[in-house]
């Protein structure tokens, strides 16, 4: 969605999107082009591509400044509601939700600081990001990936865990699995993380844990 | 102020305690944070009573006499009874401002001043080291100690930074055995410091713990056992370690013999207990008024807990939900006599997992309800509604923006008492679809003509809906709006914001603090300047076009305090541009503007007292181009426990 305060008609046709053309034109917000000034030119954050997902977009550390507490109060509770249900649906109006609270089960409160890391999964149309700071170990990282990668499976209840393995890209470039290293390692090793699926995993995934 | 008999009195008329924080039956009695930042930023409240006659305790404080101690009036040579005079008479003022003037008087007056200061106050705990703070106040009950700077709360200050709370423990459990109280907000406290403050205080009985982490469950459990005085515990927001294996049942640890408890709220304390021994220990705790749980409390035993306590004035409901699975759990209809009975309550928090099905349980106490917590229940506007409309009292109302811009229409039609409304956005992200605008905020401005205090995000606002309300509420002290699309302009006209933000210092005369947001150019700072001469506290975030615009406020805001800036395009000239400000500002707080460390330390140099921070992120390398500065005035000068990342030029 885009809120009119630069001009970005001429980029908007550009976009990358998920939805049908046209389905992101809502008549909630009016976006006046004509007399909008701009802030300043700094402004370039608008000319990335957009995905549907917010997570796609470049977040900026605290802001809006709703405190961390509160933020992951919401983790907590969405993590014992979403317990039923498919967490990875793309709708607009609960993709927001996930893309704060996650569906990840609840974690210690974090004491300042996050480490976004990119999540890619084989055959998933997007990545999604996660706060590798939420997770207290290799286990919540793995159901909170599970949780949010298991909606592109035709039927999440017929995922067999070992046909997905789990890999990052380490500082050095290597891709490598996931929980070899004690966790703390990896969390300040990791720079992106890769779910494979198919006969590239089959094996390697059961070896976790 | 009142004289004692004619004869000086040897000793002085004792000083009760100031109240704590939440003061009862009062308007601004509310939720967590206010609570907290109320008492710290103006603890002049008086104290509860003030008679003459000895209270039945056996606190009563004797002045440090030279002349030796309670000789009789006539024995007692003449300056030795004008200052027993003047301690007598000093132990009346508890506005630090007013003690802060009369320790300016003469030295003899700063002597008696600094013996009968009952509360200590410090609003940066490093501006002064605890040594040089407890050599001056010799006879503190209370202290009130803030750490880090508020942006730490978003994760805008990296961990390690500092703000631990041990020196200060250490000084104060050599210098102060009676201390009673102690409140933190935003400091590092460890376990060993909890334990610590249990050896120390033999006497204490309040603890307050706000925004505060480094503590787990087991500092906890030494509180509750071995503070058998032990009447307030307050734990506010924290961020509690809580390590699956090292858990520690805190609550169990309450001794029998403790049956004064008055306050416990711990609802951030989100790990399991031994409710058995909650509700026993409410059970024994006939004085208790406020109890907030946290979210592993169930309906069922919410209930039980009520039925222990039905003199309580402040509740937190923990979940509101039942355990037991769908449909098997009790109905409203059973829950609604613990309400009923609870005549007393006036302000309700939690619901943190609600089911709505069970909120008509509330409604025999909505009457009632001078402040409502909602903000951290995903409730919609048709749940809400009908609560809404029962509350006529309401004078706070916490709430998530899901309550919309109907929900808000329903507040302004039912609540015309309000003072302070907070709207949470449940969806914190820039792109969320927010569910309030600038239609919610014009109907309460039309409806809620005593509001003083106002957070609002949302993602629409417009500059007609602000200037509405700076004419509705002539009364605000507290505007904060967060617009949360960076630099939105007004979704209407698409003009900046600067009208809006401008009449409201223009007709908000009383305004004390400030948040901007939205597109805002050089003009909004022009009129913040001219307008807002009591600001004190002023927090901006993607706004104005240059330097400018801090040069209008530093010439403009001459109260001002706390400036907290970030992602701002100002340089090292609207910097220096403060110099003449820094030393009445406690502190300015700048992130991800366009300052270098030349700037940065040409300000440290031509202030001396003032401590210049430079701050990068963990494992940053040092650069010409500063991220974060802090910088404060200090008598202490640069700090001995700051950590690598942090530079004191």
């Amino acid at each position: 969605m885009d809120y009119g305060h630069v001009d970005v008609e001429n980029l908007k046709a550009t976009e990358l999107t998920l939805g049908v053309p046209g389905a992101e034109e809502t008549d909630k917000m009016p976006t006046p082009r004509a007399g909008s000034k701009r802030a300043h030119a700094g402004d370039h954050h608008e000319e990335e591509p957009k995905a549907a997902l917010p997570a796609a977009k470049a977040q900026v550390v605290g802001w809006p400044p709703v405190r961390s507490y509160r933020k992951s109060c919401f983790q907590q509770q969405s993590s014992s509601k979403s317990k039923a249900t498919a967490p990875g649906e793309v709708q607009k109006q609960e993709v927001p939700a996930v893309s704060v609270v996650a569906a990840t089960p609840p974690a210690a409160v974090g004491s300042g600081g996050s480490l976004f890391v990119k999540v890619s999964m084989d055959g998933a149309p997007y990545l999604r990001k996660i706060d590798l700071k939420m997770y207290k170990g290799y286990r919540e990282l793995r159901e909170a990936l599970e949780a949010m990668f298991l909606g592109f499976s035709n039927d999440a209840a017929s995922v067999n865990p070992s046909d997905f393995a789990v890999t990052y890209e380490d500082k050095d470039g290597d891709l490598m699995l996931v929980g070899d290293v004690p966790f703390e390692m990896f969390m300040s090793t990791c720079k992106r993380m890769r779910i494979m699926k198919g006969s590239e995993a089959r094996g390697l995934g059961s070896s976790k844990e | 102020m009142s004289t004692t008999a004619p004869t000086p009195h040897p000793c002085p008329i004792p000083q009760p305690l100031p109240p704590p924080p939440i003061p009862s039956h009062s308007s601004s009695s509310s939720s967590p944070a206010s609570g907290m930042s109320e008492a710290a930023e103006e603890p002049d409240s008086p104290p509860t009573h003030m008679s003459e006659d000895s209270s039945s305790s056996g606190d009563r404080w004797t002045p440090d006499l030279r002349g030796g101690n309670g000789g009789g009036p006539r024995s007692a040579p003449p300056d030795q009874v004008l200052e027993n005079v003047l301690e007598s008479v000093l132990e009346f003022l508890t506005a630090a401002r007013d003690r802060n003037a009369a320790s300016l008087v003469c030295r003899s007056w700063y002597r008696a001043e600094a013996q009968t200061r009952r509360e200590l106050f410090i609003g940066n705990c490093y501006a002064v080291s605890p040594g040089r703070a407890v050599e001056r106040f010799g006879g503190v009950r209370s202290v009130v100690l803030k750490g880090k700077p508020r942006f730490a709360d978003f994760s805008l200050v990296p961990e390690g930074w500092g703000a631990y709370v041990q020196p200060w423990v250490a000084a104060m459990g050599r210098a102060y055995p009676r201390l009673e109280r102690i409140c933190l907000k935003r400091m590092t406290v460890t376990d060993d410091d909890l334990a610590l403050v249990a050896q120390s205080f033999p006497l204490f009985k309040e603890l307050s713990l706000v925004c505060c982490d480094g503590f787990s469950t087991l500092g906890l459990a030494i509180i509750a056992e071995r503070c058998r005085h032990l009447k307030v515990l307050e734990l506010i927001e924290n961020s509690v370690e809580d390590e699956e294996d090292a858990l520690v049942d805190w609550i169990s640890k309450f001794p029998v013999s403790n049956t004064s408890m008055e306050s416990l709220m711990f609802d951030c304390v989100g790990v399991p207990f031994n409710f058995e021994a909650l509700e026993a220990l409410v059970a024994r705790s006939p004085s208790l008024r406020r109890l907030r749980v946290n979210h592993h409390v169930s309906l069922e035993q919410l209930r039980r807990l009520m039925a222990r306590a039905p003199q309580l004035t402040h509740l937190g409901t923990g979940s509101f939900r039942s355990d037991a699975p769908e449909g098997g759990g009790m109905s409203v209809s059973e829950l609604v006599p613990s309400f009923a009975a609870s005549r007393s309550i006036v302000c309700l928090s939690g619901f943190r997992e609600v089911n709505p099905e069970y909120l008509p349980a509330i409604y025999p106490v909505c009457g009632n309800l001078t402040s409502l917590n909602f903000s951290f229940a995903s409730l919609n506007a048709d749940d809400l509604i009908p609560v809404i409309r029962q509350c006529h009292k309401l004078q706070t109302f916490w709430v998530l923006d899901t309550v919309g811009d109907e929900g808000l229409r329903a507040v302004a039609e039912t609540c015309s008492d309000l003072r302070e409304l907070r709207v949470f956005p449940l969806d914190a992200t820039e792109d969320s679809d927010g569910s309030v605008s600038d239609v919610g905020l014009q109907a309460i401005s039309e409806g809620c003509r005593k509001l003083e205090y106002i957070l609002y995000f949302c993602q629409r606002m417009t500059n007609t809906a602000v200037i509405a309300m700076s004419k509705n509420c002539p009364d605000l002290v507290v505007f904060r709006l967060c617009i949360m699309g960076r630099r939105r302009p007004d979704r209407i006209t698409g003009e900046p914001m600067d009208e809006g933000f401008g009449s409201i210092v223009m007709n908000c005369k009383k305004l004390t603090r400030l948040s901007v947001s939205g597109l805002l150019t050089d003009k909004a700072f022009t009129y913040i300047g001219k307008y807002g001469k009591l600001i004190k506290t002023l927090s901006l975030a993607f706004s104005g076009d240059s330097d400018l615009s801090l040069q209008y406020l530093f010439e403009g805001c001459t109260r001002l305090q706390k400036l907290e800036v970030r992602d701002s395009p100002f340089s090292d000239k609207g910097l220096l541009s403060g110099l003449d400000s820094f030393y009445n500002m406690r502190f300015l707080w700048m992130n991800s503007c366009s300052l270098t460390t030349r700037g940065c330390r040409e300000v440290a140099q031509r202030m001396p007292n003032l401590v210049v921070e430079v701050i990068r992120e963990q494992d940053e390398m040092e650069t010409e181009n500063v991220d974060k500065v802090y910088l404060y005035r200090s008598l202490a000068g640069a700090r001995s426990d700051k950590p690598k990342f942090v530079k004191v030029l």
